[in-house]
This record gives C-alpha cells, sequence and structure tokens, in this order.
C-alpha cells in the first residue's frame, strides 16, 4: 500500500467516526458539519475529474452545482405544494424521492455540461477560464431573476426526501447517505483515472499534438470528462439543497464556483482524495474561525497561499509525497 | 509506376511576407525511404505539417492513398494510417514509457475507449505495446516515467508508438537528433527494415543516415523543391551542391569524396 492509500484510508476513517462520535455524545450539529464536508467534497471530486485528469481549470462548476441544487428544489417544492411540474404534454409531478431527484439533477446536470463543454472546449486556457465563469454568471443571473422559484430569495423546501429504507431526517443517516455517494464516486473517479479513456485524457492534458498523433480526438476526450464531471458536482448540488432543505441563487454564483476549485487546489490537484481533504479542512477552518466572522476567509487565503506556494500537491502532496505513476 | 501511398500536390503556403511552401508536389512510393533535406528554414517543418494535417495549404492538395486528406485533420489523418513522429518530443511525460505506447495500442484499436478496466491489464493491447517497444529496444524500461528518458530514448518511444497505429506510411521529423553515434546506427538498421512494412517520409540532418537509407531524396530549399532523385543523382547535382550541401559539407560530414 502507498503512502497516498494510507493516507486516503485515514482521512475517509476520519469523516465517517467524527460524526459516529457526535452521535454517541448528541452533537447532532457536528453530523451536520461532517455532511456538509462529504457533500462538498463530491462536488470537487467532480471538478477534480476535468481539473486534475483534463487540466481543464473551470470556474463554471457552480453551474452544476447550482442545477442539481434547483433540480432537487424544483421537484420538492412542487411535491410540498402538491400542484404538477409539467401538465403538458403528460401530466408530471414533483417528487420527494432521492432517487428520482438524484437521477433529475445527474440527467440535468450532465446535459448543460454537455452543451457548456461543447462550446467553451473550442478554446484553451485564459479562454477557457472566462468562458467558464461567463456561463456560471449567465445561470446565477437566471435563477435570481426567475420569480417562479423564489428568484433572488431562493426556494425554501420543509420536507427532506426520502429514500426507501432509511429515514433521511435522522442526521446520521442522511450523513450515511452522503458519504456512501462519496465513497462510490471516489471508487468511479479511481477507475477512471486508470481506464484506457483516463490514460488518453491524461495524455492529452499533457500533449494535445500525442493524442492527435495517434488519431483521437482531445477534444472530443475533454467533452467527455466534462460532463462526467458536471453530472458528479450536480449530484452534490442535490445533496447540498437536501441537507440545507433551500436551494439559492448562491449555489451558483462563482464564489461557489471558487469554492470548489479552492477544495480541489487545497487538497491536490489529480489526487484521488484531494477534494475530500480540501474540503474537510475548508468546513473545520468555517467553523473553527467562523466566529470572527467573514474575516475567517482570510485565514483560509493565507493557507491557500501557503499550499500553492510551497506544497504543489496540496495536503495530499505534503502528507503523503508525490503522486505515485500508477500502473 | 504505380500509385504513390503519399503525395503532394503542388502545396503552397504563406506566412506573411514569407513563402514558406511553393507549388511543393512529392510522392512516397510503396516499400521506400524518401529523405526530405534543405538547410534550416528552408521550409521542411511547415510541409511535414500540412502533410500530417496540422496546418492547412493555401493551395494545393495532399493525397494518402489514393484519398483527397486535405481537409482532413491531424486525428483522421493518423486513424487512416499516417504516423508521425516529432522533432521535439510530444509525449505524456508525466506517464511510464509502456503508458504512452499503450495510449497507440488502445487508439489503433478504433471505437470507444473503455471508462472501467485498467488500462495496463494483461492482454492483447498490453501484448502489441510491448511488442512495438520491444522492436525499438525499449523493453527494459516499460515502467520507467518518459520525463526521466534521454533525447535519443524519446526518440524511439516516439517510434515504438507510431508503431502500435500499424500505419500505411510513417512520417518522421529528425528521429536521429539526439541519438549519437551508436544509437544512430541502430535506429538506422532498424528504419532500414521498417521500409518494407510501410514507406517513409523521413526529415533528417544525419547526413550519414540520409545517404544510409534514402531510395530518393528530395531537397527543399526556399520553400521550393530543387531536386529530386536517388542518392547518386544528388550528389552529382549542382543546384544542390551550390544551395545545401556545399554549404553545410563540414558539419554534415556527408560530403561526397
Amino acid at each position: 500500500m502507498t503512502r497516498e492509500t494510507i493516507f486516503n484510508l485515514l482521512l475517509l476513517g476520519a469523516l465517517l467516526a467524527v460524526p459516529l462520535y457526535a452521535r454517541a455524545v448528541d452533537e447532532p450539529y457536528l453530523v451536520t458539519l461532517a455532511t456538509r464536508a462529504a457533500i462538498l467534497a463530491l462536488a470537487g471530486v467532480g471538478l477534480n475529474v476535468a481539473l486534475g485528469q483534463g487540466g481543464l481549470v473551470s470556474l463554471g462548476h457552480a453551474t452544476f452545482f447550482g442545477l442539481g441544487g434547483y433540480s432537487m428544489g424544483v421537484l420538492a417544492s412542487h411535491a410540498q405544494g402538491y400542484t404538477p411540474l409539467l401538465t403538458w404534454p403528460i401530466e408530471l409531478p414533483g417528487t420527494t424521492s432521492m432517487p428520482i431527484v438524484w437521477l433529475v439533477a445527474v440527467t440535468v446536470s450532465g446535459l448543460a455540461a454537455w452543451l457548456i463543454g461543447a462550446l467553451s472546449l473550442r478554446t484553451t486556457g485564459v479562454y477557457f477560464i472566462m468562458i467558464t465563469l461567463a456561463f456560471g454568471q449567465m445561470f446565477y443571473y437566471f435563477a435570481i431573476s426567475w420569480p417562479a422559484y423564489g428568484g433572488e430569495d431562493g426556494l425554501s423546501i420543509y420536507v427532506r426526501n426520502g429514500f426507501p429504507g432509511l429515514n433521511t431526517l435522522d442526521p446520521i443517516q442522511f450523513f450515511g447517505i452522503a458519504f456512501a455517494l462519496l465513497l462510490l464516486t471516489l471508487a468511479f473517479a479511481a477507475l477512471l483515472a486508470r481506464s484506457p479513456f483516463g490514460l488518453a485524457l491524461n495524455a492529452a492534458r499533457q500533449s494535445r499534438a500525442r493524442v492527435q498523433t495517434v488519431g483521437l480526438s482531445p477534444y472530443r476526450l475533454q467533452l467527455t470528462a466534462f460532463v462526467v464531471s458536471g453530472m458528479i458536482t450536480g449530484l452534490a448540488g442535490a445533496l447540498f439543497a437536501d441537507l440545507n432543505r433551500f436551494v439559492s441563487p448562491t449555489m451558483f454564483s462563482w464564489q461557489t464556483s471558487g469554492e470548489i476549485l479552492v477544495f480541489v487546489i487545497l487538497g491536490g490537484v489529480a489526487r484521488l482524495c484531494g477534494p475530500v481533504a480540501g474540503a474537510v479542512l475548508f468546513v473545520a477552518l468555517e467553523h473553527l474561525l467562523g466566529g470572527i466572522g467573514d474575516y475567517w476567509h482570510i485565514g483560509l487565503g493565507v493557507i491557500l497561499l501557503m499550499v500553492v506556494l510551497f506544497a504543489r500537491g496540496g495536503l495530499i502532496g505534503l502528507l503523503a509525497g508525490r503522486a505515485s505513476v500508477h500502473d | 509506376m504505380t500509385e504513390p501511398v503519399l503525395s503532394t500536390l503542388g502545396v503552397c503556403k504563406r506566412f506573411g511576407a514569407l513563402q514558406a511552401s511553393r507549388d511543393i508536389s512529392l510522392e512516397l512510393y510503396r516499400g521506400e525511404i524518401h529523405a526530405l533535406i534543405g538547410p534550416n528554414g528552408a521550409g521542411k517543418s511547415t510541409l511535414i505539417q500540412q502533410i500530417v494535417g496540422a496546418l492547412a495549404p493555401d493551395a494545393g492538395r495532399v493525397l494518402f492513398e489514393g484519398r483527397d486528406v486535405t481537409a482532413l485533420d491531424t486525428s483522421a489523418r493518423a486513424r487512416l494510417g499516417l504516423a508521425r513522429t516529432f522533432q521535439v518530443s510530444a509525449l505524456a511525460m508525466e506517464d511510464t514509457v509502456l503508458q504512452n505506447v499503450l495510449l497507440g495500442a488502445f487508439a489503433a484499436r478504433g471505437g470507444r475507449l473503455g471508462f472501467f478496466g485498467a488500462a495496463v491489464r494483461r492482454g492483447e493491447v498490453r501484448d502489441a505495446a510491448e511488442a512495438a517497444l520491444a522492436r525499438v529496444g525499449l523493453q527494459d524500461l516499460a515502467r520507467a516515467r518518459t520525463a526521466e528518458l534521454s533525447h535519443g530514448q524519446r526518440r524511439q518511444l516516439e517510434v515504438a508508438v507510431a508503431l502500435t497505429l500499424q500505419p500505411r506510411a510513417f512520417v518522421m521529423d529528425e528521429p536521429m537528433a539526439g541519438l549519437g553515434t551508436s544509437g544512430s546506427r541502430t535506429l538506422t538498421g532498424f528504419l532500414d527494415r521498417l521500409r518494407d512494412e510501410a514507406p517513409i517520409l523521413l526529415v533528417e540532418h544525419d547526413m550519414d543516415a540520409v545517404f544510409a537509407l534514402a531510395d530518393r531524396i528530395s531537397v527543399l530549399v526556399d520553400g521550393r523543391i530543387i531536386a529530386t532523385g536517388t542518392v547518386e543523382e544528388i550528389r552529382r547535382d549542382a543546384g544542390v551542391r551550390r544551395a545545401y550541401l556545399g554549404e553545410t559539407a563540414g558539419e554534415s560530414g556527408g560530403e561526397p569524396a
């Protein structure tokens, strides 16, 4: 076992142990914090597919996070109001079933990622960053100006979505759902990185000419990665909305995109559990330093600066050493 | 004469005031090594880029196996069987040597690349990749990181990746550069045998290699082909001696006696 694998297991073990301990000593707030960390980590794992493996610096991942969130919000608001979602061509009700909400969130964000990716992947570098940012802002202002679903005030949901066989109102059970999805997605990301597709995607990041020379299209590889990435972040958005029972245009804001980017960079770009380490640290700092108001971001900024300057592999790189060549 | 495998017809390319390719027509026939030589700045790289599809010509056509490929991009031409090696290595430097050849081996199978299953798992694809590595003599470095290879070894790896594509023609841009005497001798012997598998359009500065290998040589000066012929014809050509061989005879070591 490599040092990185041991570190990853310890990290995931700690993320699991904290809420279990919190439940034992009856601290439900800690459970919620751990759930928040797991969900934000999931959003980061999504971005890491595009950024770490594909080399695509997206400053628009809030789009998918927000679309996932609004998928949940819109479906649940119709369900709680007993109003149909659609009346034509067929009458469709809202739903509070998690699997259906997830499916919708993943589909909607995947479609959006396909559209946005198809346009923005025609550019590279700083232009790509700016275009993804522009798309994010478009969705942000659209959400603000769409009164049917709360506009600027957002949308409060009074029910928690249900999962067959589980009591999702129990914080530890909801944590379990988020944590299980995180583990499944991490397993998927690990498989992806080692697969023939991952091999080609990683090669396209290092040299576009290389993959073109063997007859592959970097554009198609990167578009596929971007769609997968958007789908995962969209799933995280749906869970995040469910956790807060509230969605607002903030989920679409560029600050949200920036935060997801921070999780990945803080934890370690292209490292499997990098986003987990980053999100856990982010949530911990937010909690510990949050008492001083918004100024806690200064502390975060200093840490981010240190990581970028002195630990290029992020936290994982610092604690577990250089990435191994996997074979 | 039979149909050429690869040919250009009246290719022209201009960058501002610089006419980099002037009405270039050349053919690569089955079983031959056709060397393209010329002084620095003659337009060799520009021509290569137009042949492989990295650059679109202003005028003229590129034909590959009887098909007009002028409008196709690099990936499409590679899928048709046009393999290229680079002057400055374009490899996935963070990956292992084996991963680089595996990329070619997977791409050569066509279709979709799987999301599951390790790329390095044993099977046909890995066998093909390892066979290509063995052919260029890099089998013992399969697990090394590509960035750790010497320049010469990177060249060999590029050739190995090209081999995995089972190409119909090779376009090689200075494969001997940085190889050293013994490495360049080994590669010369290898290319000599390779021509029966697929013809090679060879851009090379190493005149010993060119004279040893080439069935025909085209000399490019100022964006124009001033002569095409066998080694002997090119050695005797007064225009070539004046424009090219004469001025570089000292360093090339290939000056005819």
